[in-house]
């Protein structure tokens, strides 16, 4: 993937408030991730628009974060959902 | 007992009995429910509010057919009201445009489509439904231009096995996101075939091989689930991920199950939600909490680092090839039991020609 690939959640694949668990869930075709903090904040960023340098970049502002630390730790995690079909990419 | 339950995170509602197919590798029970014996539209909303509730998230609308209820968009409906993810499980038969935007309409969230061959010969005599395939291939168009998300499911065995990297292919000129490629898992009406579905070792290892390629080459493009033949396997499968731990099976009366086979095991008696709340069931009731957790376990799977990897595995495969569901899953290469599995193979998968299928009519 680029920094300027654009990640989106596909259709049929969406987060979802687990009142039982009381936890934040990414549900796919079977597929249940529990999110933590990380995973609902970067979730939070899919806009369809925002590339992947962007999205890093808004989380370093939020978390008041080196971008040098965000941006690996956000292309693994959108990578990983990515092979796991839970998320879609786009070029720019 | 020290058994911490945690609340049930997917449910397989087996909506109907009824199907147009005859696979001789259905794994429903040899003994099916007639239609007047099943769960009321309202019955089933009933039980998915009650699921959604006890903390279920991903509803599979299975069968039989689950197409041959009429009230299938409006079961629909009623589980994505509830909160659930639902899941489609289907042969794609008694499926036409109309329907499939009326399930769009009601929310539904995901297909997946079974594949009984990649030809109409080998699917429609699979199948033993002529015309079958072609329907199906009507359907996956209509499923791809609606836009839903569609997994393949690709039930491989004996006769289609090495049509693998072409069941790949139809994968993708379907657009689908996901195969699932599922050896065949001798429960119910399967058992019947088995020697006329278990593939041989040489089909099984190129398979393998097969599944390691195309997982690479089409990373990002196509997620794959391989369920290998678990006779070939040297150490069981978690089944259910842990009976009682994760999931529980509905069937079209109303009875609760551990498990899709669970009815196999005698001594287990089963709950029904016409009778009694879904949450009671789950945590307190006696089939549920028969084989929960590892206490139970033989003394071979208490010793063994695999104990809280597979859980002993399959309790139904216990009982069907040693008539013992408290055995360890005769897959195990540690097990006694293994060496009856090793004569069933033996016996059954030689180079003659295999037996005919026995339909299920």
């Amino acid at each position: 993937m680029s920094p300027e690939d654009v990640p989106f959640l596909p259709r049929g694949v969406r987060t979802q408030f687990d009142a039982v668990r009381k936890v934040d869930v990414l549900l796919g075709p079977e597929r249940v991730l529990v999110l933590d903090q990380v995973g609902t904040a970067v979730l939070g960023q899919l806009d369809g628009e925002a590339s992947l340098s962007e999205i890093s970049e808004a989380l370093a502002q939020v978390y008041d974060a080196p971008l040098d630390v965000i941006a690996p730790d956000v292309v693994a995690f959108v990578e990983d959902l990515r092979d796991r079909g839970m998320v879609h990419v786009r070029p720019h | 007992m020290s058994v911490r339950i945690d609340p049930p995170m997917a449910m397989l509602a087996e909506l109907t009995h009824r199907c147009p197919l005859a696979c001789p590798y259905c794994s429903n029970p040899t003994e099916l429910l007639a239609r007047d014996a099943e769960l009321s539209t309202e019955a089933w909303a009933d039980v998915f509010v009650q699921a959604a509730k006890l903390g279920v998230l991903q509803l599979h609308l299975s069968g039989g057919e689950p197409a041959s209820r009429r009230d299938l968009e409006a079961l629909v409906a009623a589980a994505r009201e509830a909160g659930l993810y639902t899941n489609l499980i289907t042969s794609g038969v008694g499926l036409n445009e109309r329907r499939l935007r009326a399930l769009d309409d009601a929310g539904l969230d995901h297909v997946q489509l079974s594949l009984q061959g990649v030809t109409a010969a080998m699917a429609d005599r699979i199948g033993g439904y002529d015309g079958g395939f072609d329907r199906k291939m009507h359907v996956a168009e209509i499923i791809s231009d609606i836009g839903f998300p569609l997994t393949l499911n690709a039930v491989m065995h004996r006769e289609n096995l090495d049509d693998l990297p072409a069941t790949i292919d139809m994968a993708l000129r379907l657009g689908a996101r996901r195969i699932e490629i599922a050896c065949v898992q001798f429960q119910g009406w399967a058992l019947v075939n088995r020697a006329a579905l278990q593939p041989s070792r040489a089909q099984v290892e190129t398979a393998k091989k097969t599944v390691a390629r195309a997982v690479e080459s089409l990373r990002g493009q196509l997620v794959i689930d391989f369920v290998p033949p678990d006779y070939y396997s040297d150490f069981p499968k978690a089944c259910m991920n842990g009976w009682g731990s994760t999931g529980l099976n509905v069937t079209p009366d109303g009875t609760v199950l551990p498990c899709h086979a669970a009815e196999t095991i005698p001594h287990l008696t089963f709950d029904n939600v016409t009778a009694r709340k879904l949450a009671d069931i789950w945590y307190d009731g006696s089939a549920f909490n028969a084989y929960r957790g590892t206490d139970w376990l033989p003394d071979l799977c208490q010793g063994c680092e695999r104990r809280d990897i597979d859980f002993g595995g399959c309790r139904c495969q216990a009982m069907a090839v040693l008539g013992d569901a408290s055995a360890p899953d005769p897959v195990c290469r540690k097990s006694a039991g293994r060496a009856a599995l090793d004569a069933l193979l033996t016996e059954e998968v030689r180079e003659v020609a295999p037996p005919e299928f026995v339909y299920r009519r």
